[in-house]
């Protein structure tokens, strides 16, 4: 169950947002992801899902590599694989249990009761079982990030691939969250990659840590070896001196 | 870049733009196609898409139908006097209901309800990551929010339509009868003489083309969208434009195609 990404290159227009970048994600590892703002890490994840395609590069997944996969090899891939987006992506035209029921009625076996017990479990596990009635309107941008989770969770997914899921939040509701990050590797054995500015949570959560400079990967190593590398680009970011990588410059 | 050259260089960037629009429709209309294969992600769809753009649009329909009809007579009537019979008054309103005002002011007015409302709400959900999300979730966007609404723009346009032209009519009588020294059987005298079962067929192809049209062109613009809300609101204005445009090519098209 690794994500295997090579030499994956992504441009917008002029702009090139990743150029060759390359990281392995092992099984049942948090691979946090850390850059600067516009740096590329959201579209990491998108290309990962195939919700974009890559300009050059290989993505593969548990062996099968992403951009050579059939539209329905494609959907049972995603099948396997939660996604909890920086907003949330809540559809708000329905209730937070009909949020978290959706990818559970993709699933031919699960009847109507089966999915309303699996919906109350992750509602539970989020903290959220007395909001499966509101809608994505009513709830704050803690709550709403936590639904989001839930939906991801729900369908008890191999990968879970996180957009900034503290990015915002209190400490408290920061806590909470990266306590579920970790019970999910831990109870569920899902492997995952976690895109994130919030250092203290990446330290917390990552089994490891890819630094994302420049298009590529400036570093990659375990919270340890990160807070002792020698790297002034990455001195610069993890203790918010710019001043360090101007020097470089 | 010389003076004389620059509108030349905007007529060719215009012409390019175009292009790519088209192509960018051939596929989005290619991948619709495709998805009308998942019946199981649409077919529970259709019935809510059915209330929404069909039912919820019948009081607007029947009240520009009412006041077309009300107009029609009292304007036949004007046109008519001391040339023509006045039971002619139901002719016109009969024909001109069901072959044009009834399914164009319609669909115009659908365009603007219809067209906007789906463009406004794919492209929301568009620029706050909902299609994403509904990818991730293994669900086919297309399947899940551009058939059923194609589909429900198809059946329940028609019948909008037919509710409208007969408002029409019925507005026209009820004119001809209390306002212009017509009595009913004179008004139905004239509402018979030149119809023809075609007419009503013909009202409801059109009018199933221009759900198609309408909805159509609101999911494109909807997917299409970029941006916050500046870009919902150019979609949404997009789309109703284009999709009145399309009305009134759809209508010059079927007057030649089948007239």
């Amino acid at each position: 169950m690794s994500i295997r990404i090579e030499g994956v290159s992504k441009s917008f227009g002029p702009k090139v947002v990743l150029d060759g970048f390359t990281l392995d994600v092992r099984d049942r590892e948090t691979m946090v992801v850390i850059g600067h703002s516009g740096s590329g890490k959201s579209v990491l994840l998108k290309l990962i899902v195939r919700l974009l395609e890559p300009d050059a590069g290989t993505i593969v997944v548990n062996g099968r590599r992403v951009g050579e996969l059939t539209r329905d090899e494609l959907v049972e891939l995603r099948r396997d694989v939660g996604f909890v987006f920086q907003f949330a992506a809540l559809f708000d035209s329905m209730t937070v249990a009909e949020n978290v029921a959706m990818g559970l009625r993709r699933i031919r076996e699960m009847t109507a009761d089966a999915i309303e017990e699996r919906v109350r479990e992750a509602l539970t596990l989020v903290g959220l079982s007395e909001y499966g009635s509101r809608y994505p309107a009513e709830l704050s941008g803690g709550q709403r990030k936590r639904a989001g989770l839930a939906r991801a969770i729900a369908t008890h997914p191999k990968y879970l691939l996180y957009d900034e899921p503290t990015t915002g939040l209190d400490p408290v509701t920061t806590a909470v969250i990266n306590r579920l990050i970790l019970k999910m590797r831990d109870e569920l054995g899902v492997t995952s990659i976690v895109v994130t500015h919030d250092l203290q949570s990446a330290y917390y959560i990552g089994d490891r840590i890819a630094m994302l400079y420049q298009g590529k990967v400036r570093f990659v190593g375990t919270p340890a070896e990160i807070q002792a590398v020698d790297d002034p680009v990455v001195r610069a970011f993890i203790e918010g001196r710019p001043e360090l990588a101007e020097e470089v410059a | 870049m010389h003076g004389w050259s620059a509108p030349l260089a905007w007529v060719g960037r215009s012409a390019m733009d175009l292009a790519a629009a088209f192509g960018r429709f051939g596929k989005f209309a290619a991948a619709a196609t495709r998805a009308a294969g998942d019946v199981a992600t649409w077919g529970r769809l259709v019935a809510v898409q059915m209330a929404r753009i069909g039912v919820d649009s019948l009081p607007l329909a029947l009240f520009i139908a009412a006041f077309t009809g009300i107009v029609m007579a009292l304007q036949a009537s004007y046109t008519f006097t001391g040339a023509i019979p006045l039971y002619f008054v139901g002719t016109l309103v009969g024909k001109t209901m069901i072959l044009e005002l009834g399914p164009v002011l319609t669909g115009l007015a659908l365009a603007g309800r219809v067209g906007a409302n789906i463009a406004a709400e794919i492209g929301t959900m568009k620029v706050t990551e909902q299609i994403d999300a509904l990818e991730t979730l293994a669900y086919n966007p297309m399947s899940y929010l551009v058939v059923p609404r194609l589909i429900a723009g198809i059946i329940m346009f028609p019948i909008v339509v037919a509710f409208a032209d007969a408002m029409g009519i019925v507005a026209g009588w009820i004119t001809a009868i209390n306002l212009l020294d017509l009595s009913t059987p004179e008004f139905v005298r004239g509402l018979r003489l030149f119809f023809a079962p075609f007419d009503v067929r013909y009202s409801l192809v059109k009018a199933a083309s221009f759900g198609l049209a309408v909805t159509a062109v609101g999911c494109f613009f909807g997917f299409s969208t970029r941006g916050g809300a500046e870009g919902v609101g150019q979609a949404t204005t997009r789309a109703v434009v284009v999709g009145s445009m399309l009305i009134l090519v759809l209508d010059a098209f079927w007057a030649v195609a089948l007239l």
